[in-house]
């Protein structure tokens, strides 16, 4: 097996089995928080217990592997063609070995190949950069989170939201509402203001790749943030929709430019079992270090 | 207070359950998703040595993986999100005489209703906990309809103890998850 494709097979593993530290510490806090007795703090308890053992067994933390998105930045003249195959490749390995389940499903036959491979899986983004490094990062996003993302048309008459930040909040918080506990909660919001309806998703998604606990660079987005976390903290939907005070660990938002006639706010959920990690390689594809 | 729950179970032991009881589960349960619910819905039939008679059907596609020794080992086996098969639930619920549905995220006022007519609950389990809920599967017993419909959507026997959940739905009408719905969108309005 290549070098490359070995270091994409421990990618899988590790992102599939290991909770990352920015996640971890945010749900200790929500455990820390709930009060003694109450649903919500055992279901934390569960989901705390469940974190240890996954890492321990090396094993998937939720049987759900997800979409495989693969976010790859890299030097002029990387072969991507090369790259792309062997990703494949590793998935293929991935999943052989019970890293990753069997997942991908032919939407018009309804067959699952149990190969994880098919059109639009993996998924990989490219994205060439100024600098000799190369850097993968990769997202597992489960089904059931992926379904409770919403995509808002502002202005939005039913919700009173306008096209501006207020609108935004309202929409983002109805979003919240609307998941309850469905995308397993306590989770992590990824949203863009902007963009068409496809880079408009596709950004809410890149949001995931932040660290939990940076802030964002945009006072006013960093409001907004901050605003709609501890909001809809106060709601009480909790752990699993269970009812208590842990219903986000964490919201990130990035805006893209839009049309004059659109106005998309797009929000990807991401579940308590966020499952994120990224490696910079060296040329022979060897792990040289990890980004989260 | 935690109630200990074991297939087949009576009606009388179901009705005695209210939403917020914990529950632990031990004995048969059979795992179906949105193949099974759809394929039944339409008038398949069980395959041979699937009875769900008193018994705990399971919103759940789990990683099993085949040792060399030809048995079958689950690695990770969280519940799936139930509300896919609000559609088809209650209907199966009542002909198959399934007392207990385990899943995540509820089920909505279909189900309910068949819950409260039939004798049965939605059981809710930890949604990602994939790891401490295969640790509590102690056996497959056996796999059915595998090549019709993939390993995730199969419906697998497996023998379980201790396996922790939550009464959401119960036989008397009521549902956490519509009250926290409820409340939740009273508190985001006065938030708005």
């Amino acid at each position: 097996m290549s070098r490359l494709r070995e270091s994409l097979v421990e990618l899988i593993r590790r992102t599939s089995a290991e909770i990352p530290d920015d996640v971890q510490s945010a749900i200790l806090r929500g455990l820390e928080q709930e009060k003694e007795g109450t649903i919500a703090k055992s279901a934390l308890e569960i989901i705390e217990r469940n974190i240890d053992l996954a890492k321990r067994k090396s094993q998937p933390i939720c049987q759900d592997t997800g979409s495989i998105l693969f976010y790859v930045d890299c030097p002029v003249g990387l072969d991507q063609v090369e790259f792309e195959q062997e990703a494949r490749e590793a998935v293929k390995e991935a999943t052989r070995l019970g890293y990753l389940r069997q997942n991908s499903v032919d939407s018009i036959t309804g067959k699952n190949d149990g190969t994880n491979l098919g059109t639009g899986s993996p998924n990989l983004h490219f994205h060439q950069h100024a600098s000799d490094d190369i850097a993968v990062r990769l997202v597992l996003k489960g089904g059931g989170c992926e379904n409770v993302g919403a995509q808002f048309s502002l202005p939005n008459t039913p919700l009173e939201a306008n096209r501006d930040l207020d609108g935004c909040r309202k929409v983002i918080l109805e979003a919240v509402h609307q998941a309850q506990g469905r995308g397993c909660g306590p989770g992590v919001l990824g949203v863009c203001i902007g963009g068409d309806r496809a880079t408009g998703y596709e950004f809410s998604k890149r949001e995931f790749l932040r660290n939990l606990d940076d802030r964002n660079p945009d006072p006013k987005l960093d409001e907004l943030e901050q605003d709609i976390l501890s909001t809809a903290n106060e709601l009480g939907i909790g752990p699993m929709g269970f009812g208590g005070k842990t219903t986000l660990l964490g919201v990130k938002i990035g805006a893209a430019n839009r049309v004059p006639a659109s106005y998309f706010v797009s929000v990807s959920y991401m579940c308590w079992a966020f499952r994120r990690h990224g490696a910079t390689l060296a040329d022979n594809g060897e792990i040289t270090g990890w980004l989260y | 207070m935690t109630h200990h729950l074991s297939s087949p179970i009576s009606e009388e032991a179901i009705r005695e359950l209210k939403v917020g009881d914990q529950v632990l589960i031990s004995g048969v349960v059979f795992t179906g998703r949105d193949a099974v619910h759809k394929y039944l819905h339409d008038g398949g039939a069980l395959p041979d040595g699937v009875n769900l008679d008193g018994g705990i059907l399971y919103h759940c596609g789990p990683v099993v993986l085949k040792e060399d020794n030809g048995e079958w080992k689950v690695t990770a086996a969280g519940p799936t999100t139930s509300i896919r098969e609000e559609p088809y639930q209650g209907d199966i619920m009542k002909q198959f005489g399934i007392r207990g549905v385990i899943g995540k995220g509820g089920m909505a006022d279909k189900t309910l209703a068949a819950c409260q007519e039939h004798g049965a609950v939605y059981l809710h389990a930890i949604g990602g906990a994939a790891q401490v809920l295969a640790e509590c599967i102690t056996k497959v017993r056996d796999v059915h309809m595998l090549e019709e419909f993939g390993s995730p959507e199969a419906i697998w026997e497996f023998e379980v103890r201790d396996f922790p959940a939550v009464v959401t739905m119960d036989s008397h009408g009521e549902s956490l998850h519509k009250d926290i719905h409820a409340r939740s969108g009273e508190a985001l309005a006065k938030r708005r």
